[in-house]
């Protein structure tokens, strides 16, 4: 289904309207539900929250344009509500965690395969190889902790292994600078991806600095402190390669297409009928909103938005497994590592300044380490193994 | 390794109304009282959200039958046969948390001083390798009925968000080997609880080898049950003991 980015005139903003019991509505099943609802859910919360801070932003350096995105920001606020509260509550934060990393794999496996520049693709291979060992450390916490096993949350469409180890992540913030786009000559899918894998790695991170402190386990608490840093330097990474020399309303006419272009990518592949209902609608809020974004740009930059905008959305985001392209990742370029916007191979050497700050930050141990000393992930738990074997043992004698 | 000071000490706890700046204030004169429970706000919105709700989950659709596990399931219906699974899987769940939660209380033995000689990684390790064997025969159970022993049932589910509230105080540094034995009693309780009902419920759907294999498991968690409550009791009384006597110490 093509889309018309400039004429779709969507729901206007003043019918853009919630109740309180609308925006608490059903949650999806932590059972029942595909794994990828939750992956959309997650993702599209970091892409409300992200569309808020920025139009935050925006009103803080520019007096005139309070009011409209005053008003966009609050729909944005309680699309975020929404969709954030679909979340059910069966889920532990430790759980909710895996489903955050297994976001982070499949939608980054996505965009970087789609991704039209060489050097951005390049970018996202090199977090998605971080992330992917957040999920294995993570796992064994689960397992550790809870008891419970990640791929009930993972539902077999990723894969539970180490990735580049997260204790070798940890960079001087110099090294965590990308080179941006360019956006007079950047393919529009490139803006895209960037802004929507930039919107869920600040989630993550900030969801890390929300639940690390609820844990009462020392080890859950350093891990998520951990882990929290290397989101922060993704956030670093992500919003590096972003033109800054863009304007507020460049910026904003960005936003509101990625929302509207992310929408429509859930609306296509969800499952969950409800859900999908949720997905449209928000897909027509979000073309009211880009309406707003172009009449201020282009009554204050004096524009046509069909120089920043597309006429037509790239291919949605497929929803689906990467493991064959995540395990191909991992065993070319897990030993990349970062020279300023650079990538070197680990024998090259990293700068002085990184390694002083990795070996500080290790020196009074490494949690990601310590908390999967011997893990290797196995169906049921770890401790299936042994429990069937003792059952067995009991048999017998 | 624990800090010096006990959490039965008198310190600086400011929570209630006596050490507040207002004072104390009748309870009586702050307001009208509290609304009958069934006409309040609160109920009618709690209420009208359960009307909607769906389940937490459904079963899972079961594995290919064969053999034993297709003469089993034939002698149950369709919902018997679900109702027998999720029980199951929610003991399953709650054995497998279990161990961790032993494996948590090791930490907290190993952090603390007792003078209760009866309390030893020894006999921690003997209650945990139950429950990990526990977690074997319920596996192979499933198994054996043509359930998969990784999925996580309704049940199982709803136990694991119970357990949480338990790993909270386990995993928590400042608590006590005493608070934690206290929460490991409650654990244990509700655990002999649903062992018994799942005995019974294996025996009225006549499945006479399974009950008899899960009476030993039974068996087995009334003596942690007896061990655990026995443990909590030595402790407190114990604080008791010292309170009267500060020279000396038992279990924090």
């Amino acid at each position: 289904m093509a889309l018309d980015l400039l004429h779709e005139k969507g729901v206007p903003l003043d019918r853009q309207r919630f109740t309180w019991r609308e925006l608490v509505g059903r949650p999806i099943s932590k059972l029942n539900d595909d794994a990828f609802t939750r992956v959309r859910v997650i993702l599209m919360n970091g892409v409300e929250s992200e569309s808020v801070a920025f139009l935050h932003n925006l009103a803080r350096f520019n007096a005139d344009l309070q009011k409209p995105a005053g008003l966009v920001r609050r729909v944005d606020h309680h699309q975020a509500t929404m969709i954030n509260w679909l979340m059910s509550p069966d889920h532990s934060p430790l759980e909710t965690t895996i489903a955050y990393e297994q976001v982070a794999i499949e939608v980054t496996a996505h965009v970087a395969l789609h991704e039209p520049d060489p050097y951005l693709a390049q970018v996202y291979r090199f977090g998605l190889l971080e992330d992917f060992d957040h999920l294995h450390a993570y796992s064994a916490l689960l397992d550790r902790l809870e008891g419970k096993d990640s791929n009930t949350i993972l539902q077999g469409y990723s894969d539970v292994l180490p990735g580049r180890r997260t204790v070798e992540e940890h960079r001087s913030p110099e090294d965590d600078l990308r080179l941006p786009y360019q956006k007079m000559s950047a393919h529009p899918l490139s803006k895209l991806n960037a802004l929507t894998i930039l919107a869920g790695e600040q989630q993550t991170r900030n969801y890390y600095m929300n639940v690390g402190p609820i844990f009462s386990d020392p080890v859950a608490r350093q891990l998520y402190a951990e882990i929290a840093s290397i989101e922060e330097q993704h956030v670093t990474q992500y919003e590096s390669i972003i033109d800054p020399t863009e304007t507020w309303l460049e910026k904003w006419l960005i936003h509101e297409a990625t929302e509207v272009w992310n929408y429509w990518s859930c609306m296509q592949s969800e499952t969950n009928t409800r859900i999908r209902g949720i997905w449209e609608r928000f897909l027509d809020y979000e073309l009211g909103q880009l309406q707003v974004a172009i009449e201020q740009f282009q009554r204050i930059d004096g524009r046509d938005a069909a120089e920043v905008l597309p006429e037509q959305l790239p291919d949605p985001i497929a929803y689906e497994s990467h493991r064959k392209f995540v395990r191909d990742t991992l065993s070319a370029e897990v030993n990349l590592r970062a020279d300023g916007a650079e990538f070197i191979d680990v024998e090259d050497g990293e700068p002085e300044r990184t390694l002083e700050y990795r070996n500080y930050m290790n020196s009074e141990g490494s949690p990601s380490e310590s908390v999967r000393t011997s893990y290797q992930w196995q169906p049921g738990t770890e401790l299936m193994q042994r429990a069937i074997a003792l059952a067995e043992d009991r048999r017998i004698h | 390794m624990s800090n010096a000071t006990k959490p039965t000490e008198i310190g600086h706890n400011k929570t209630g109304i006596a050490t507040s700046p207002i004072g104390y204030t009748r309870l009586s004169a702050l307001g009208e009282g509290e609304p009958t429970p069934e006409t309040s706000a609160l109920y009618s919105m709690r209420l009208s959200f359960s009307g909607e709700a769906d389940p937490v989950g459904t079963m899972p659709p079961p594995m290919k039958l064969k053999g034993l596990a297709k003469d089993m399931m034939a002698r149950m219906k369709g919902e018997q046969a679900t109702v027998l699974l999720d029980k199951l899987g929610e003991r399953l769940a709650y054995e497998r948390t279990g161990v961790r939660l032993y494996d948590a209380l090791l930490v907290k033995l190993a952090a603390s001083h007792t003078h209760d000689p009866t309390v030893t990684a020894e006999a921690l390790r003997e209650i945990r390798d139950d429950e990990l064997r526990h977690a074997g025969i319920l596996a192979s159970a499933l198994e054996s009925l043509g359930a998969d022993p990784t999925a996580v049932t309704p049940c199982a589910d709803v136990i694991g968000v119970q357990g949480l509230g338990f790993m909270a105080v386990l995993t928590d540094p400042k608590t006590t080997l005493t608070q934690c034995l206290g929460t490991m009693l409650s654990a244990e309780l509700a655990d002999l609880a649903a062992w018994e009902l799942l005995i019974e419920l294996t025996d009225q759907l006549g499945h006479a080898e399974l009950a008899a294999s899960l009476r030993e498991c039974a068996q087995e968690e009334l003596r942690h049950e007896s061990q655990v409550r026995a443990w909590v009791r030595t402790a407190v009384l114990g604080q008791a003991d010292d309170a009267a006597d500060p020279e000396s110490s038992t279990t924090h």
